[in-house]
């Protein structure tokens, strides 16, 4: 088998040297980050992986049965000394990694602002975050970007350097919002909103697509993320703002419809609230949006009277379908109008932190290292919006 | 039993080794049924473990509609527990009239304890009733699809409780109290008390507690 | 007929449930159909229906119902395999605008059934048959704590894997992944059948798993032959135990869920929906919550089949024995802490993500002090390498770099480029084949001479050994280069060309293990031919070390004629070495149960219950759910359920194995 080994490590080294290994070299600082981290506990690891291989085959070979030279002990079957190595250097390494673990997730947290744009280069108040907005549609990716009043089917570019704010939700299904070269990957979910920090730091057209089976176009989700100097950038969003098809509650209605391998749309103009109507899973007039819902429910419910203010569901993104043995499908009659809701959205929104924190070179704390002024953002992470909360211990 | 024979061997380990049973007592039929049983109960107990925990999650997702406050009737459900657990107590004397080797007392026993298992499910399904008919119906809400599958689920339990004891009154009334049926009647002595605890958890954590908040 | 009629017979099934427009599906349908008649008739001309029925079927020997079981997860192997085969054929041409030989429909199916069928009917049957066959003879018993619920419990998971089979021909399996995440396996989503196979399929193989978990724990709490203490136990029995606490620890929790999602489905509840505050995340928490513990059902049994074997073909007792109990417990309860690592994606925050991170890390420790405790066991050893040793060295070398992988994926900050992408599926069959599968082989190889009297062949164990290895070498490495450059998984086409070379490496190790699998098959089947030849008479052929060695081979239906008293771990080395003399005389009227047909009985009401259920025949799930009751019932009923084998039978079987020993001199 070793030999087969080496036979394989020839053509391997040939190959790969071909093929581009974009989460070993990504092109956006936060990816470089969790790559240094993959190699460090890949080398970490090999410590001890590559000992035991190599003992495995030794103590294989000098103890087969014909090899009569060889010490034969049947009966010697503990050794206090040997054991405590035995629990005690996979400990040390795990110690060494959970240490690593620790500080690297917190650093990392995809919910974090970033606090660098690479190496050496701090976030200074001259950074103003692009923030997008990330709808998983069945099957097509919505891209809108507030600050312009643009939107992009299964397009996604940001200027280099520029710290991207991405805010996600989904519209029907599980997805996961994934670009290799830039960060990891996090769960688009429908009526909730994760959110991923990140930064692109070369210039160059990269593959994005959604890393969480959806359904039968699910391997058609893919887009291409552009990484575009700053007037590039400009030229996109003029190009998109020269389009014609605007991106209202009725369009938005029809674009969700399940549809595969969608072409690339631009949207010269969105409605301002789509986003958080979207989030809110109240698209549709009438029905209740979650924040609505929510905050009811915190004052619990409507009461006896509230049990019957559903409506008959008119309009469903698959056939209208419901359980055998259930009522046909229905929703929750909403109780505001859609401009009231879209208002109490502005005033949430309004309250959250825009700007940004300039690199904190005060030391690291405790209880997940937060830094001093980092706790207001995380606590708005938490509770911005109205979606479910995300877990916290 | 073990013990002593290790005692035995320990003993016998200088002279000559012993390495089998020359008389062995036979494995008492059932000898595991007791420690089967209770993990069997345990695995149930998981179940509700989950459903619970997802009344706990959703417990609150009322879905703009009513709230524990809203639909339960703590009198009734007072009355309802008190059928329960009354049935625990009189399941425990037909335990005691068995171990005197009384049939006809065990059997009235039994059947009184099948009475106020009857009489918890009756109550049981004229509350869901009256709640399905006020419209608070297990798909209006996830609140309410725990609720019902919590409490449904413990029902469906004494249901097949109660068929499980007229089973065994029946095995009874043929066979006596012979050492199989004094068996079955443990177990299902336990299943009851078992779900008499479980209900506790229920009239705790979903009616009281519901209409605290 | 009226409409309504056919509607209230038949459900919603139609001649359109019928796959008859998809050609793949048509033809293994009637290469499923002709053998299944070859089969049939030839069952039927050799008059051996009644013999399966009253030897095998009904059987409450825990023997039989083992090797049952090592049947079943072989047939099922070979589905889930080609399964497999096809996937890898699609992602091997499904480049350059080919949209491969699948359509989404079909390939969705593919990828859904391929996972669980693998877990759920081929390793799980694997394992409990193993343990099935080997605990009690480990621990000198002469059968279960429970026989005829051992019977149903097996039929049970016959009935799971009916129905998954079912599926191919008769509607759909489900197109939602093997764990069938909601909203996508919800009612709006996957309205047709293919999510209540998947439901009543694991809901009917459950029952069996939890009611066989439950059973083994009793047999070895309870029936051990005196003088086995806990530390006495073989390892194998030790991490049987935990396997079995691991499962019915664990199986309700997936019960549960599945109900859930089946209440969602048919009555419209709203547990995992988006509207009327359902939670989605809910289910992803709930079924992992089963999903961890259920990985380490698998790989625990197997490490005690690795130290079986390190031990016995190293002829040395195995080192660190008290280091290895405490390694298994530690794992078992650790694997119920870990279980958020299958979704750091999801947005947990950073706290919760190391938690779950590093419990998981920490669950290396006691396995890899296992992995040192079997290299200290070959340590001034004797190693013989036979093919279960040359397995388990396999195992050890693959294990760990599965293992490796493993912890870096425990690694939020890593498991967010890494999570869903081929290299999550390398690591995974990285540690399920050379760790369960290898290990199943180990054991299969190890224990065939025991319950058949005969050694396999090991030529084309040989054959099929390095097919399986440099396989799945080829097959699985592909991947994880394919994960570094970030593709994920169940992509059915794929838009960049570079890709392709390392799907086609890919699918040549799928050839290679598919030749391992004939290999195997052949092993068995020549090995049966020269049966005479590789003939074991002494019940003892590796010098094995535990109880099971101390009987004859095939073990008679009794295991022992008289049990066995335990003076040390290596209980057979020990009786060898004091200088143990077989019995000759004095044997005793020995307690048996007897054989019962209610378990089939019960398993097929079951299956014809879920069927009834998928397909909305009510009339059939109701006369099939009371049918169930009244056989349960009707079956308490039935007080003669054992019987003595007669002292004479006993000294009769007992003195053939005398006069057989005798002639080997």
């Amino acid at each position: 088998m070793k030999r087969f080994g080496t036979l394989l490590l020839l053509p391997l080294a040939g190959l790969l040297s071909g093929c581009n290994l974009d989460v070993l070299a990504p092109a956006g600082d936060v990816a470089a980050q969790q790559r240094d981290l993959l190699v460090v506990s890949t080398v970490l690891m090999l410590i001890i992986i590559i000992p035991v291989m190599a003992l495995t085959v030794f103590f294989a070979w000098r103890y087969r049965a014909s090899n009569a030279s060889a010490t034969y002990t049947p009966d010697w079957d503990h050794s206090t000394k040997l054991e405590l190595v035995i629990w005690a250097a996979p400990l040390l390494i795990i110690i060494c990694l959970g240490a690593l673990t620790w500080l690297g997730t917190h650093l990392l947290d995809p919910y974090r602002r970033i606090d660098r744009i690479e190496a050496g280069k701090p976030i200074t108040q001259d950074h103003k975050p692009l923030t997008v907005e990330v709808v998983a549609l069945d099957w097509k990716w919505l891209f809108i970007y507030p600050e312009y009043g643009v939107a992009a089917v299964n397009e996604l570019a940001a200027p280099v350097d520029r710290p991207i704010d991405f805010r996600i939700t989904s519209s029907a299904v599980m997805n996961s919002f994934y670009i290799p070269a830039l960060a990891g990957q996090i769960y688009a979910m429908p009526g909730m909103e994760t959110k991923l920090h990140a930064v692109i730091n070369d210039p160059g057209t990269y593959k994005g697509f959604s890393a969480n089976y959806s359904g039968a176009g699910f391997s058609g989700m893919r887009f291409d993320f552009h990484g575009l100097s700053a007037e590039a950038f400009d030229q996109w969003v003029a190009k998109a703002k020269a389009g014609t098809e605007k991106l209202s509650r009725e369009s938005y209605l029809e674009l969700e419809r399940p549809s595969e391998n969608e072409p690339v749309r631009h949207y010269a103009s969105v409605d301002a609230d789509l986003y958080d109507a979207v989030l809110n899973m109240c698209v549709e007039r009438g029905k209740m949006c979650m924040s609505e819902m929510m905050a009811i429910d915190a004052k619990g419910g409507l009461g006896l009277e509230g049990a019957r203010s559903t409506l008959p569901l008119e309009y469903d993104k698959f056939a209208r379908r419901g359980a055998v043995f259930g009522v046909d499908p229905s929703y929750v009659a909403s109780i505001c109008t859609a401009e009231e809701a879209a208002a109490a959205w502005r005033a949430a929104r309004g309250t959250e932190k825009t700007d940004w924190m300039p690199k904190d070179l005060s030391p690291l704390r405790g209880a997940g290292l937060l830094r001093p002024g980092m706790d207001r953002q995380r606590a708005d992470a938490s509770t911005g919006g109205g979606h479910l909360p995300p877990f916290e211990l | 039993m073990t013990t002593m024979l290790m005692l035995q061997t320990a003993k016998t380990a200088d002279a000559e080794p012993v390495f089998h049973l020359e008389n062995e007592h036979e494995h008492a039929e059932g000898g595991s049924t007791m420690l089967g049983f209770w993990i069997y109960l345990m695995s149930d107990c998981l179940i509700f473990a989950m459903l619970f925990a997802a009344y706990g999650v959703l417990g609150g997702n009322y879905a703009a509609g009513p709230a524990p406050k809203d639909l339960f009737d703590l009198p009734l459900v007072a009355v309802n527990t008190s059928m329960l657990l009354l049935s625990s107590i009189t399941y425990g004397f037909a335990m005691l009239t068995m171990e005197k080797g009384r049939v006809a007392a065990t059997q009235a026993w039994l059947a009184v304890t099948g009475l106020f298992g009857l009489a918890f499910i009756g109550i049981e399904l004229y509350e869901f009733a009256h709640m399905i008919h006020e419209g608070a119906t297990p798909q209006r809400s996830a609140f309410l699809s725990a609720f019902f599958t919590l409490v449904g689920t413990h029902g469906l339990h004494v249901t097949f409780g109660i068929i499980w004891l007229v089973t065994l009154m029946v095995q009874v009334w043929t066979r006596g109290l012979i050492a199989a049926n004094r068996r079955r009647l443990m177990c299902l002595s336990m299943f009851w008390h078992f779900l008499d605890v479980i209900w506790i958890g229920v009239f705790t954590f979903v009616y009281l507690m519901g209409v605290l908040r | 007929m009226p409409d309504s009629l056919i509607k209230f017979i038949f459900g919603r099934l139609s001649w359109e449930s019928l796959p008859l427009h998809e050609p793949i599906v048509v033809g293994t349908f009637m290469a499923v159909a002709l053998g299944g008649a070859v089969l049939v008739g030839a069952l039927t001309y050799y008059r051996l229906w009644g013999y399966l029925w009253r030897e095998w079927f009904t059987s409450v020997d825990h023997k039989k119902i083992g090797i049952m079981y090592m049947v079943l997860g072989l047939v099922m192997l070979l589905r889930g395999f080609s399964d497999a085969i096809m996937m890898r054929l699609q992602q091997a041409i499904a480049f350059n605008g080919s949209e491969g030989y699948l359509n989404a429909h079909h390939y969705d199916q593919i990828f859904t059934a391929h996972g669980v069928i693998m877990i759920f009917f081929v390793a799980m049957p694997f394992v409990t048959g193993l343990m099935n066959y080997v605990v009690p003879l480990q621990i000198g018993a002469r059968d279960v704590s429970f026989p005829f619920l051992n019977n149903f419990s097996f039929w049970m998971t016959v009935g799971g894997a009916v129905l998954v089979m079912a599926s191919l021909f008769v509607g759909e399996f489900a197109q939602t992944g093997w764990l069938a995440y909601p909203p996508l396996s919800n009612i709006g989503y996957s309205p047709d059948v293919g999510v209540d196979y998947y439901i009543w399929a694991l809901q009917v193989a459950g029952v069996g798993t939890t009611l066989s978990g439950i059973n083994l724990i009793c047999t070895i709490v309870k029936m051990r032959a005196p003088g086995m203490t806990m530390m006495r136990m073989p390892v194998f029995t030790w991490t049987s135990l935990c396997t079995n606490v691991l499962i019915v620890a664990s199986f309700p929790v997936l019960t549960a869920v599945l109900s859930m999602l089946a209440l969602d489905r048919y009555v419209g509840t709203n547990f995992f929906t988006n509207d009327f505050g359902g939670s989605p995340m809910m289910y992803v928490n709930l079924i992992w919550i089963w999903g961890h513990p259920e990985v380490y059902i698998l790989i625990l049994p197997l490490f005690g089949v690795f130290s079986e074997v390190t031990s016995t073909f190293s002829g040395k007792r195995l080192f660190g024995y008290t280091s290895m109990v405490y390694a298994t417990v530690v794992i078992t309860i650790l694997s119920y802490l870990v279980w958020l690592h299958h979704f750091f994606t999801m947005g947990s925050g950073a706290s919760v993500n190391s938690f779950f991170g590093i419990t998981t890390m920490i669950i290396s420790i006691p396995t890899g002090a296992k992995i040192f405790n079997w290299l200290f066991t070959m340590y001034r050893g004797r190693i013989r390498f036979e093919l279960p040793m040359m397995w388990t060295v396999a195992f050890m070398l693959t294990f760990v770099v599965g293992g490796m992988t493993g912890v870096l994926l425990a690694v939020p900050p890593a498991d967010f480029v890494l999570h869903n992408s081929l290299f999550l599926i390398a690591h995974f069959h990285n540690v399920i084949i050379g760790g369960v599968l290898f290990g199943l082989f180990a054991g299969i190889v190890y224990w065939w001479p025991k319950a058949f009297g005969f050694k396999l062949d090991p030529f084309w164990g040989k054959v099929s050994f390095w097919c399986w290895v440099v396989g799945f070498w080829f097959a699985f490495m592909p991947l994880y280069i394919l994960g570094l450059m970030g593709v994920t998984r169940r992509m059915r086409v794929f838009d960049d060309p570079s890709l392709q070379i390392w799907f086609v490496i890919a699918a040549f190790g799928a050839v290679l293990i598919a030749i391992g699998i004939a290999a195997f098959l052949i092993q068995i089947y020549v090995s049966i031919r020269r049966r005479e030849e590789l003939t074991d008479p002494t019940g003892d052929p590796w010098n094995g070390r535990t109880l099971e060695w101390s009987t004859s081979s095939p073990p008679p239906d009794y295991n022992f004629a008289f049990t066995p008293v335990v003076r040390d771990n290596d209980a057979w080395w020990d009786m060898k070495k004091a200088g143990y003399k077989r019995p000759l005389s004095g044997f005793k009227p020995i307690h048996m149960p007897r054989n019962t047909g209610t378990g089939v009985i019960l398993a097929a009401l079951s299956v014809a219950l879920g069927f009834g259920l998928i397909w909305y025949m009510w009339w059939l799930a109701a006369a099939s759910f009371i049918g169930i009751i009244a056989t349960a019932i009707g079956h308490t009923f039935n007080y003669h359920r054992d019987f003595h084998i007669p002292a004479s039978e006993v000294t009769q079987t007992e003195e053939a194995r005398t006069r057989l020993l005798a002639m080997q001199g």
